[in-house]
């Protein structure tokens, strides 16, 4: 038999963007302190995020690559259209975005993940507690707490760091101090000659907090290590399994629960989370 | 839908009229292994081979492929497209069809991944019916992958002086049914009666080698992942990746940007990933979530037997046996999950 070599045609086929970002443009930045950067974006066709509090986003530089970024403000900001983020330099693509500047573009996809269960909170008060970078998308769900205050109840805002440099929206916090509706309490773990407030561990200052454990849910974000002090001191306190939320942070490429690399057992923390209540996670040897 | 006899003799001329429309790939001699290679006539090919080196999923997931084309500054990319080639992948195991079935669930489940699914929808799979296993690592009678169930567009069966040929899709039917040396046979029933047979005398060339049954090993998973079995697999695992790679149900991956050399521009890529490699679940940060070997293979492993069980219903391990074939620290699918089952009974008493 001769060798058939007939040609078979390749074909290219356009394809749904899965993996494409949406083009946007950053319009205000802000060197926050020596590592963490603040950026405000707004998107080039001018329609909003639509994120939930707690959601996060795949920012892309091309040439750089991609990284998950947590979202920082509230959907119910008034300026719908600009979404904001805190990064810390500590990686390529992080070092990358703190050399980009106002009017700078990059691309977006997302919002990703199961935010704060914010329809749950409803009628509650609430517990925050925020560690060092925790903050960041915490400040999206204090934000849309304060927007919409008739929904809520009394908020416990604990916030820890390791230097009292390292505090993050200073001024934004001073303001939610005078507010009636929220109580705020503030520990460094070593502190500077000007620092008058707390000194010690997040965890220290749990005993002290007044709350009704039956009408609370404690929200915790913060780095690993401080999750298993603190919900030990939360499930002294006498709240459930089922009223501690936290965010978990992991690598993530896709998004969009394929990629394998934030998995947990048998969850995928991009869309399974990335936050989750101590019940979902408790036992599960990788996620804490 | 159809079953057809056809003569051994017309397997060249069956492989050239596949041929006239579609490239076609197939199970190809390598040294002393096998690979999926795109043949020019049926005698390049070895329908008697034992699961190639990587499984057909690089067909339908490529190692390497191209999500877009940037310039460098943008924010979009230029062009989001697939290249497909149609395809008959010819000669596929069974077990490896039962993966594709697994990836189908995977990248069809939303968002739904439209690189894989256009390369599915050029691609007929034509199955090649195993009639004794491959060798002593597969453990496809166990995950009763040994018999063609679903997800071919047609299978081979061999019936000694000739094939049997089941046309199974309305793709399959419309790329077949037109051949001119295809014999009907007499009746239909009769060919399934002698498939039947065929599958009761080969089952018995089948043997057992894992210790727990289809229905018992997800029990066993679900209280193995304390045992001190992953430690001893953590110290002999070198951490290469050989054993997700050759996986034909492993299909995790990185996606990262390649810079043309002019700078102006560059791709972004999608390029499988290993969950066997150190980083693979490290954190900007430093943080590692599975740092140590042990935990890692565990997690493989339960990436097989528990996780999709629980997610999907389904084994995500169907018994092809290249993780063990391939393995440098020779670790064994079959001794590790034996020596689980073992615990799980002894615990049991």
């Amino acid at each position: 038999m001769t060798k058939s070599k007939i040609e078979v045609k390749k074909r290219t086929i356009a394809v749904d963007p899965l993996f494409s970002p949406r083009p946007a443009r950053i319009i205000k930045t802000k060197q926050m302190t020596e590592n963490e950067k603040f950026f405000a974006i707004k998107f080039d066709d001018g329609k909003p995020l639509g994120q939930q509090p707690g959601q996060f986003v795949q920012l892309s530089i091309f040439g750089v690559g991609e990284a998950p970024i947590s979202v920082s403000s509230s959907p119910t900001k008034p300026e719908r259209d600009i979404f904001e983020i805190c990064v810390r330099k500590v990686g390529t693509f992080t070092g990358a975005l703190h050399k980009l500047g106002v009017k700078d573009k990059l691309g977006v996809r997302g919002p990703f993940g199961r935010g704060f269960p914010v329809d749950e909170f409803k009628g509650n008060d609430l517990l925050i507690i925020a560690g060092g970078l925790g903050i960041v998308p915490l400040r999206s769900l204090i934000n849309f707490i304060i927007d919409r205050k008739r929904d809520f109840g009394t908020v416990t805002l604990l916030l820890g760091c390791k230097q009292p440099k390292e505090r993050l929206f200073t001024d934004e916090i001073a303001k939610w101090e005078h507010m009636t509706s929220i109580n705020y309490a503030c520990t460094v773990d070593k502190a500077d000659p000007e620092w008058k407030g707390n000194v010690g561990l997040i965890t220290s200052l749990i005993p002290g907090v007044h709350i009704d454990v039956n009408r609370t849910y404690a929200v915790v974000v913060g780095p690993p290590i401080m999750y298993k002090f603190v919900i030990a001191e939360l499930i002294k306190k006498g709240i459930s399994d089922k009223q501690i939320i936290l965010s978990l942070e992991r690598r993530m490429k896709c998004g969009i629960g394929k990629c394998g690399h934030c998995q947990i057992n048998n969850l995928y923390v991009c869309k399974d989370g990335p936050t989750f209540t101590y019940a979902q996670i408790k036992g599960l040897e990788e996620a804490l | 839908m159809r079953y057809l006899y056809l003569e051994k003799k017309d397997m060249p001329e069956f492989v050239a009229y596949l041929k006239k429309n579609h490239r076609v790939a197939a199970p190809v001699k390598k040294e002393n292994q096998f690979v999926f290679a795109p043949i020019e006539e049926a005698s390049e090919m070895s329908l008697e081979y034992i699961p190639t080196i990587l499984p057909p999923k690089k067909y339908f997931l490529p190692q390497y492929e191209t999500l877009g084309s940037f310039k460098m500054g943008a924010t979009s990319m230029s062009q989001t497209a697939v290249e497909v080639e149609p395809t008959v992948l010819f000669g596929v195991h069974t077990c490896d069809i039962e993966a594709l079935s697994c990836l189908d669930i995977v990248f069809n489940e939303e968002p739904a991944d439209p690189y894989f699914i256009r390369r599915k929808k050029s691609i007929f799979i034509i199955g090649y019916e195993c009639m004794r296993p491959c060798d002593e690592y597969a453990t496809c009678i166990t995950m009763d992958t040994h018999n063609p169930k679903a997800g071919y567009d047609a299978m081979i069966t061999d019936a000694g002086n000739r094939y049997i040929l089941h046309i199974n899709s309305i793709a399959g039917l419309d790329l077949l049914a037109r051949a001119p040396f295809f014999k009907k046979g007499r009746d239909e029933a009769e060919i399934k009666a002698e498939l039947l047979k065929l599958r009761e005398e080969k089952k018995k060339r089948f043997e057992v080698s894992l210790k727990a049954g289809y229905r018992e090993l997800n029990k066993v998973f679900k209280k193995s992942y304390s045992s001190k079995l992953w430690e001893e697999l953590g110290k002999r695992c070198l951490s290469c990746g050989n054993c997700t790679a050759v996986c034909p149900t492993c299909y995790c991956f990185d996606i990262y940007d390649e810079v043309k050399l002019d700078m102006a521009g560059g791709d972004r890529n999608r390029m499988w990933d290993s969950c066997q490699l150190e980083e693979f679940a490290m954190v900007s940060g430093g943080e590692n979530f599975r740092k140590d070997r042990s935990s890692r293979q565990r997690h493989r492993y339960y990436r097989k037997f528990d996780y999709p069980v629980k997610k999907y219903n389904k084994f995500f391990c169907v018994g092809c046996g290249r993780c063990t074939r391939t393995c440098m620290a020779k670790i064994s699918l079959v001794e590790t999950v034996n020596e689980l089952t073992k615990e799980y009974k002894n615990d049991k008493k």
